[in-house]
């Protein structure tokens, strides 16, 4: 079964914000883009669980128009405050990698 | 006006761009030429401490480039969010960038300098009027955190460009504002409608990263009555219908909705077509009013810090680091306390590259395989010589705690430097991230001329 690192174009995390982070899995083209949404995997609950966040606080968008799925969750440290890894939210994408999609 | 076509030399102020995109850029007649300055992206230090966050050496050679092909052609240069957190000390940095450039290629302007940072009284008087929301994530606001706050700014919306570019300018050199205003005021101030205006501001603010392959460049892009055509001006960088519609997903939390002062950009009925192999047109965007907002950054103080950096290759000490590192914070309070430093007067933060160092409390991975740790050991205190006392006596427990089963008997860490103890800056958090409704778009943010 692929994972999204085998079939996926991007698969990318941000600060949204100094209290956010955004993750963006992007497909190269359309077909594979509805492919994977039919498969229902890549959803709010999927973040949820990687994360550990309640699934009530991912901010989960379909994006057709660049074949993606956006995430965005709380941080659990501000960017930059006391204790945080990642002040540019950059390298918070990993667990994403090994997901399998059944395509 | 049938169309508004406007430069982005790169991603911000001092990233650099070649001298060649510039000229491609400006070969198309562009109306206005212009680079974000600012971004909160480098975390809460700049906003705090006042510094800039791209060197005046890099700032000063994007700068010089861009005054010179915008006084040889006659069009506006403007800058939004000088010196990246855009408070006074930042904006007086790229100021008297400026004004050296100036003299040293003898050109002559009008200079506008629209100030961003706020007066904590009327901050207080907004939240006391009951004008202030919080962002999502983020605690209510109050007096304290204002208080606390070493300094707060408001990110401008277009109508103080729109007033300075009324009142005469040449260039504009502006403050914390939202990334698109200086674009999205000069195309709207030119009578084109706000949503392509404000759809072309937020593909300019970040230059030609909205082209493939990425990188720090220059973006040219024309605003029409109903759509946006971009280009960017390096021939090896290409923008195509899905390079340009990714760009919307950078940085946001959706890639739809942009709240901005004073409406709402919808992109989620765009249409992205190829005009050419490299250029591509956007339609479809919407804005719809809506009452008058604009966001207020603050920093305070968090503390002072020093660090420093180890690492182990005993595999004995990795297989017992969940007991060994507890067992260095005991003994860091013991020993903190003899010299009469209390445990809640230091925050002590040890981070294990090779375990968790990078995504800590995100961290799925329970065991490392690693065969070497890296540790990066931090003290943050009220005062700078008591960070330095605390995190001196963890250095010293990090090299010399027992531990079950050890046989490296002389030390448990390689330390890689001497000295091995490394006072930072002072370390900062973001406070105040709030909204505030304004009534006059304008009278946040003064506006000061100068003849040059």
């Amino acid at each position: 079964m692929p994972r999204i690192r085998d079939i996926a174009k991007a698969c990318k995390s941000k600060n949204a914000g100094p209290f956010e982070i955004t993750i963006d899995v992007v497909f190269d083209d359309p077909a594979l883009f509805r492919r994977v949404r039919d498969t229902g995997i890549l959803g709010p609950a999927l973040f949820a669980r990687l994360y550990r966040v309640a699934e009530q606080d991912v901010l989960f968008t379909e994006y057709p128009a660049g074949n993606a799925f956006k995430a965005t969750l709380p941080r659990l440290v501000a960017s930059g405050d006391i204790g945080d890894t990642d002040v540019y939210g950059a390298q918070q994408h990993a667990p994403l990698l090994d997901v399998e999609i059944p395509l | 006006m049938q169309e508004y076509r406007l430069l982005s030399t790169s991603g911000l102020l001092g990233y650099g761009f070649p001298e060649a995109s510039l000229a491609a850029g400006m070969a198309r007649e562009p109306h206005m030429i212009g680079v974000d300055g600012g971004s909160t992206d480098p975390g809460p230090y700049y906003l705090g401490s006042g510094k800039c966050v791209n060197s005046r050496m890099a700032m000063k050679r994007d700068l010089r480039l861009m005054l010179r092909a915008a006084r040889r052609n006659r069009i506006p240069m403007v800058i939004g969010s000088c010196g990246g957190a855009g408070g006074e000390p930042h904006l007086q940095t790229v100021v008297a960038i400026v004004r050296e450039i100036a003299r040293e290629d003898d050109l002559h302007f009008r200079l506008a300098i629209i100030h961003a940072e706020q007066d904590k009284h009327w901050v207080k008087r907004q939240l006391a009027a009951g004008r202030v929301k919080a962002l999502r994530n983020v605690p209510p606001l109050d007096d304290a955190m204002i208080d606390r706050a070493t300094r707060i700014v408001g990110m401008m919306g277009p109508q103080p460009y729109q007033r300075a570019l009324d009142e005469g300018a040449d260039v504009i050199l502006a403050g914390r504002s939202s990334d698109p205003a200086p674009w999205a005021g000069c195309a709207t101030r030119a009578n084109l409608p706000p949503a392509p205006a404000w759809y072309a501001g937020k593909m300019l603010e970040c230059g030609a990263t909205a082209a493939l392959p990425k990188g720090h460049d220059c973006l040219f892009t024309q605003v029409q009555a109903n759509g946006v055509i971009m280009e960017a001006m390096n021939p090896i960088r290409f923008c195509t219908p899905f390079s340009v519609a990714n760009h919307s997903l950078h940085e946001n939390a959706t890639p739809c909705f942009h709240i901005e002062p004073g409406g709402l950009l919808d992109t989620s009925e765009c249409l992205f077509e190829a005009v050419s192999d490299r250029a591509v047109r956007v339609s479809g965007m919407r804005w719809t009013d809506q009452p008058y907002t604009i966001k207020l950054e603050g920093a305070e103080l968090a503390g002072y810090r020093a660090i420093t950096i180890c690492g182990t290759r005993d595999p004995l000490l990795i297989g017992t680091i969940d007991e060994f590192l507890p067992s260095v914070r005991e003994n860091v309070a013991v020993k903190a306390a003899a010299f009469g430093v209390a445990a809640d007067q230091y925050t002590l933060v040890i981070r294990t590259y090779g375990v968790n160092g990078v995504m800590a409390g995100w961290e799925p991975v329970q065991h490392t395989q690693s065969h070497e740790l890296g540790f990066v050991v931090e003290v943050i205190a009220a005062s700078q010589e008591t960070a330095n006392a605390v995190l001196a006596i963890a250095r010293v427990q990090m090299l010399h705690v027992d531990f079950p089963g050890r046989l490296c008997k002389e030390g448990n860490m390689a330390f890689p430097y001497s000295p091995s103890d490394i006072e930072t800056a002072p370390a900062y958090r973001f406070s105040v991230f709030h909204t505030v409704a304004i009534d006059d778009p304008c009278a946040p943010f003064p506006i000061e001329y100068e003849l040059i």
